[in-house]
This record gives structure tokens, C-alpha cells and sequence, in this order.
């Protein structure tokens, strides 16, 4: 189920939003902002570039997807329901008792999901095994990690970096969602983190700046990285928290909860 | 054959290269500590299946689970300090959550570590991985034992954690004794008390025993080499068979082996139970052998109780 067509593709990653909005509404909790902010992106891994099938899901050639960010769940959730990896109904029953959609990816209950997230900068080392267990059978699979920007801010995260240029990881793809705000504020002022592109670099990572709401920046992002040879590449998109719903863009305080009713039928409108 | 006193890390490397013959998806993984942990072995035989992560012990448990996840058994080693201690959430969240299938080998575990004093002398991983859901936590005794594991927990689809000593202790098994992961081991079938023992503190128990003999008490020893899951038929026999029931451990007595065989003992059997261990308090520089003197954790002690 590839959707070539930008056009096609963004109307993918509208479903994919309503979808978001509808898990954190029926769940009556989750984290809205930057599920929003990484749709685009997503969209486009799971609709155009991501080599998985979802009618043979433990394929073991498949392309990898860690999302590190682990409580953006429900952008993956919805991906995946749209993909058809499992039932879209059962985004009805996200972070309840009787549902495999837990609050955090497990990969022990959800068909498509590759590693279990949720304590930040944890995913990027598994993404990193990954990449390794591909080298070391000479899979041709590539991996896929996104992490928060306020999620760098964890120490692991910098280990793991290390671990993907000292083994010349050019199969693992970072993504890093930058829309700027975490819980306490602006990713500046909680802890002094900026030039986010250049500490990559420096650890011999190939960089890529986009635009992560533009469709065909974040396709030709991807194509660049399937080509950089010997080393990982970092994409550094530019997001805005909460996008695509107008009381939510930039607004940290719907980083973890969710709408009342009557927002919720503004968001959906909105994104018809 | 003669047994001779050996570490149960150089047991683990050994058996490790052993292992990285017979089994292609076994990966070994260290965090710049090999010719400590004694994964410099296979390093050297099998290169390519080898991953020095650096001091990162974190970022080794999740690379660890990534291959894992992808087919790989991967055998993750550190310091216990460092590996329950320090990459404690790493090991909750990417390997016993998921159930990966990593192989978590401990060295220098306990105040057996010596010189290098309370922060390296690791006394409360027991309690810290046998508390994680999904985990098996092992801890053996000799060279027999520990290569039996080490080979054993290949064979399990999940996560384990293998707890090894830095000091040397004696044989104590033949080649052809026959484990089971989850089953104690009974030495001898006296009536006048039990030692439960686990790892290095299993000689001491032996030692005693034999002291013991002379002075006209006759005990038996139970080696629990799997802490959990506990073996309790074992526990409860013992309970219900001899008079004393001792537990010995190198390891903080609040959560370790006597904390958890007096969860067995509470539930369904209840008899007072001495718990001999690390009295709740750090570890200090020294030689091994009089830190286990200082602590209390001797063949000494157990004597005194009879």
C-alpha cells in the first residue's frame, strides 16, 4: 500500500491525525501535541518509504521502525490501523483495560510494532542492535528511529549515537521531531538545548534539515539517506506541536491531555 | 578429576567460547570491561559477534534488545554494579517489559569484589531483578554449575539475569551432575539444620557442614542457584525435615536469597529463619576473604548458630 501522489499523502496523514484525535478524545488522556507534530512524517514512513508488509508482519527483510518517543503512540497506532496491521475500530479502545493499544508501544501485543518505548532516549540503542543484527546477516533492511527533541536531552540518547558512527550504521535513519517544547517549556529554557543538527554532526552523523510538515521534503529526505554511505544519517525536521488542530499549534499544555468534547468536534472538523 | 578453586567469570568465558561454537546467533556484548568479565575469549575467537559498547552500559542493555529483536542471543556483560544498578531501567523497559531475549551475565557481584570498595561491590541486585516481571535470576556456585548455565539459558526464550563472582571458590560438582533451572540442589541429608546458600556462599555452607560433621551436628546444604523462580517444594521440605533453617549470601539481607525463601517459608510453611548477609549496609575496600570475615558471611557464622 504505497501512495506515490504528495497530494494523496497528505490527505493519508489528515486520516492519520483525526485518528490521533480520536484515540486521546475516547481515551479521555495521551499526549495530542507531539503525536500532531510527527504525522506528516510518519505518514510518509508507513505510506510511501517503510519496506513492510502488513500481511507478513514478522518478515524478517522488513524495514524497522523504533518510535522512541514512545508516548506518541497513537500517531503510530493509527498508522498502522490505516495500514491495516490490526482493526481500525480498535483505536476506539486505545489505553483501556480490555485493549492491546496501551499507553506506550508494547511489541509483544501490537501487530507493526518492532520495539517496546516509552522511558525516553531507550528506543534509539535498540534501533542501534537493530541496525547492527542487519550488517551482521547482511539484511539489506534499514531502520527508523524517532526521537523528541526534549527527548535528546536523556544521556542514553548520546551513547547510542556513538555506538551508530563507531559502526559505520548507514542503514539506521534518526529522526528528530523539533517542535521545541517539552512539558516545562520551550527545549531552551527547561535545558539549554539548541543547534540540535550540529551535535549530531559532530558525532559524525550525516545531517538533514527539512521542514517536517512538508511532504516532499521529508520523501526526499529519505532518499538522500538510503544513499549516504558509512555513516547514520539524522533528519532534524522542524515541526509544530500540536499541527493541524489551530487551539492546539505550539501550545505545550496539549503535550499530555485531552480535548472535551466540544474541542473535539473542532479538531475533527478542522482536519475533514 | 580434580576440582580446582576458580572464579565463576572465568567459568562464564570459558563456556561462552564453547557456546559461540555450537550457536551462530550467539552475540556477546561489553562495555569496555572484557578482560574483567572474561568476554575477551570470544572476543578474540569470534570477532565479528562481538560488540564492545564502550562505557555505555545503558545504551548496551538496548542494543542488546535491538538484536535480540531480531533474532540474535545476545549475552550482555558488565560489572552487576553497573548492569542492576545502573542500566536498571534500561534492562525494565527494553528487555524484561518486551521479553527480549538477552542474557544479562553479571560479574563481580557482591562485596567479593574487594579492593575496589563499597561502589563497586554490588549487594542489592538480587532484590533489584528478582522484583522486574519476566526476569530469571540465577546465581551459581562453581566452574560445573556456572557452564551449565551459561549454556542452559541459550536454550529459554526471555530474559535472564546470571549473577558471577570476581573471587575464586571451590569445585564443587562433577562434570556429569545434572541441573534443572529452577530446581535447588540438596548436599547431604541432615536433620539438624539447612543452609540455603547461593554462589560463592555455597563453599562456606560446605565448609561448615564439614565442621559441623565432626561436632556431632549433621546439616544439609541447598545450593538455590535459581533465586527465581524459587524453588519452593525444596524450601518447604527443608522447612519440615531439619531443626535450624540459615540462609547465606553475599548479597544485602533486605530482598536477596533469605528474603526470598522467608516468602516461601510465610506462605506455607512458617518457621523462623536466620538470615546471614550484608546487614543492610555498604561494602568497603579490603581483600575478599576478610571482607567476608568482617561481614559475617563465613562458614564462622553458620557454626555459631548451632
Amino acid at each position: 500500500m504505497k501512495i506515490e501522489d504528495n497530494r494523496e499523502l497528505e490527505n493519508m496523514a489528515k486520516k492519520i491525525r483525526r485518528g490521533i484525535i480520536e484515540q486521546v478524545y475516547r481515551a479521555g488522556s495521551g499526549h495530542p501535541g507531539g503525536s500532531l507534530s510527527i504525522a506528516d512524517i510518519m505518514t510518509v514512513l508507513y505510506f510511501y518509504e517503510l519496506n513492510v508488509d502488513e500481511k507478513n508482519i514478522k518478515w524478517e527483510d522488513r524495514d524497522r521502525f523504533v518510535l522512541s518517543k514512545g508516548h506518541c503512540v497513537p500517531t503510530l497506532y493509527s498508522c498502522l490501523a490505516n495500514r491495516g496491521f490490526f482493526d481500525i475500530k480498535e483505536l476506539e479502545n486505545f489505553r483501556k483495560i480490555e485493549s492491546n493499544l496501551q499507553g506506550h508501544p508494547d511489541m509483544t501485543k501490537v501487530p507493526g510494532v518492532d520495539m517496546s518505548t516509552g522511558s525516553l532516549g531507550q528506543g534509539i540503542s535498540t534501533a542501534v542492535g537493530m541496525a547492527i543484527a542487519g550488517k551482521l546477516d547482511n539484511r539489506n533492511y534499514r531502520v527508523y528511529c524517532l526521537l523528541g527533541d526534549g527527548e535528546i536531552e536523556e544521556g542514553q540518547v548520546w551513547e547510542a549515537v556513538m555506538s551508530a558512527t563507531k559502526h559505520k550504521l548507514d542503514n539506521l535513519c534518526v529522526i528528530v521531531d523539533n517542535n521545541n517544547l517539552q512539558i516545562d517549556g520551550t527545549i531552551e529554557e527547561v535545558a539549554g538545548l539548541n543547534k540540535i543538527d550540529e551535535k549530531f554532526k559532530s558525532f559524525g552523523f550525516q545531517i538533514i534539515n527539512i521542514d517536517g510538515h512538508n511532504i516532499e521534503e521529508i520523501k526526499s529526505a529519505f532518499e538522500v539517506a538510503k544513499n549516504v554511505k558509512g555513516k547514520p544519517v539524522a533528519i532534524i525536521a522542524k515541526t509544530i506541536k500540536g499541527k493541524g488542530v489551530s487551539y492546539m499549534e505550539n501550545k505545550v499544555e496539549w503535550h499530555g491531555k485531552a480535548p472535551d468534547e466540544e474541542q473535539y468536534k473542532i479538531a475533527m472538523e478542522e482536519l475533514k | 578429576m580434580e576440582k580446582i578453586k576458580k572464579a565463576t567469570r572465568e567459568s562464564y568465558g570459558e563456556a561462552l567460547l564453547e557456546l559461540g561454537n555450537e550457536n551462530k546467533n550467539i552475540v556477546v556484548l561489553d562495555a569496555d570491561l572484557s578482560t574483567a568479565t572474561k568476554t575477551e575469549k570470544f572476543a578474540k575467537e569470534y570477532p565479528d559477534r562481538f560488540f564492545d559498547i564502550g562505557i555505555s552500559e545503558a545504551n548496551m542493555m538496548g542494543v542488546a534488545s535491538g538484536l535480540a529483536s531480531c533474532g540474535k542471543i545476545p549475552y550482555a556483560s558488565t560489572f552487576a554494579v553497573f548492569a542492576a544498578g545502573r542500566s536498571y531501567d534500561q534492562i525494565r523497559c527494553s528487555i524484561a517489559y518486551p521479553k527480549q531475549n538477552v542474557k544479562i551475565c553479571a560479574t563481580h557481584s557482591g562485596i567479593t569484589v574487594g579492593e575496589d570498595g563499597a561502589t563497586h561491590q554490588m549487594i542489592e541486585d538480587i532484590s533489584l531483578m528478582r522484583t522486574m516481571p519476566n526476569m530469571i535470576v540465577m546465581s551459581t556456585c562453581d566452574d560445573v554449575e556456572t557452564k551449565w548455565a551459561v549454556k542452559e539459558i541459550s536454550k529459554i526464550n526471555g530474559p535472564v539475569y546470571l549473577r558471577l563472582a570476581r573471587v575464586k571458590t571451590m569445585g564443587i560438582y562433577n562434570e556429569d551432575m545434572k541441573f534443572e533451572i529452577g530446581k535447588a540442589i540438596q548436599i547431604g541429608e541432615g536433620k539438624d539444620g539447612t543452609i540455603f546458600a547461593t554462589g560463592i556462599t555455597v563453599e562456606q555452607a560446605l565448609i561448615a557442614k564439614d565442621i559441623l560433621k565432626e561436632k556431632g551436628k549433621d546439616i544439609r546444604v541447598v545450593d538455590i542457584h535459581t533465586i527465581k523462580p524459587i524453588d519452593k517444594e525444596a524450601i518447604i521440605k527443608c522447612a519440615k525435615e531439619t531443626e535450624k533453617l540459615i540462609s547465606i549470601e553475599d548479597h544485602n539481607i533486605i530482598g536477596g536469597l533469605g528474603s526470598a525463601i522467608a516468602e516461601v517459608l510465610i506462605e506455607e510453611y512458617p518457621k523462623k529463619l536466620v538470615r546471614l548477609g550484608i546487614k543492610d549496609t555498604f561494602g568497603k575496600s579490603g581483600k575478599a576473604e576478610k571482607l567476608m570475615e568482617y561481614f559475617g558471611i563465613t562458614a564462622k557464622e553458620i557454626i555459631e548458630q548451632f
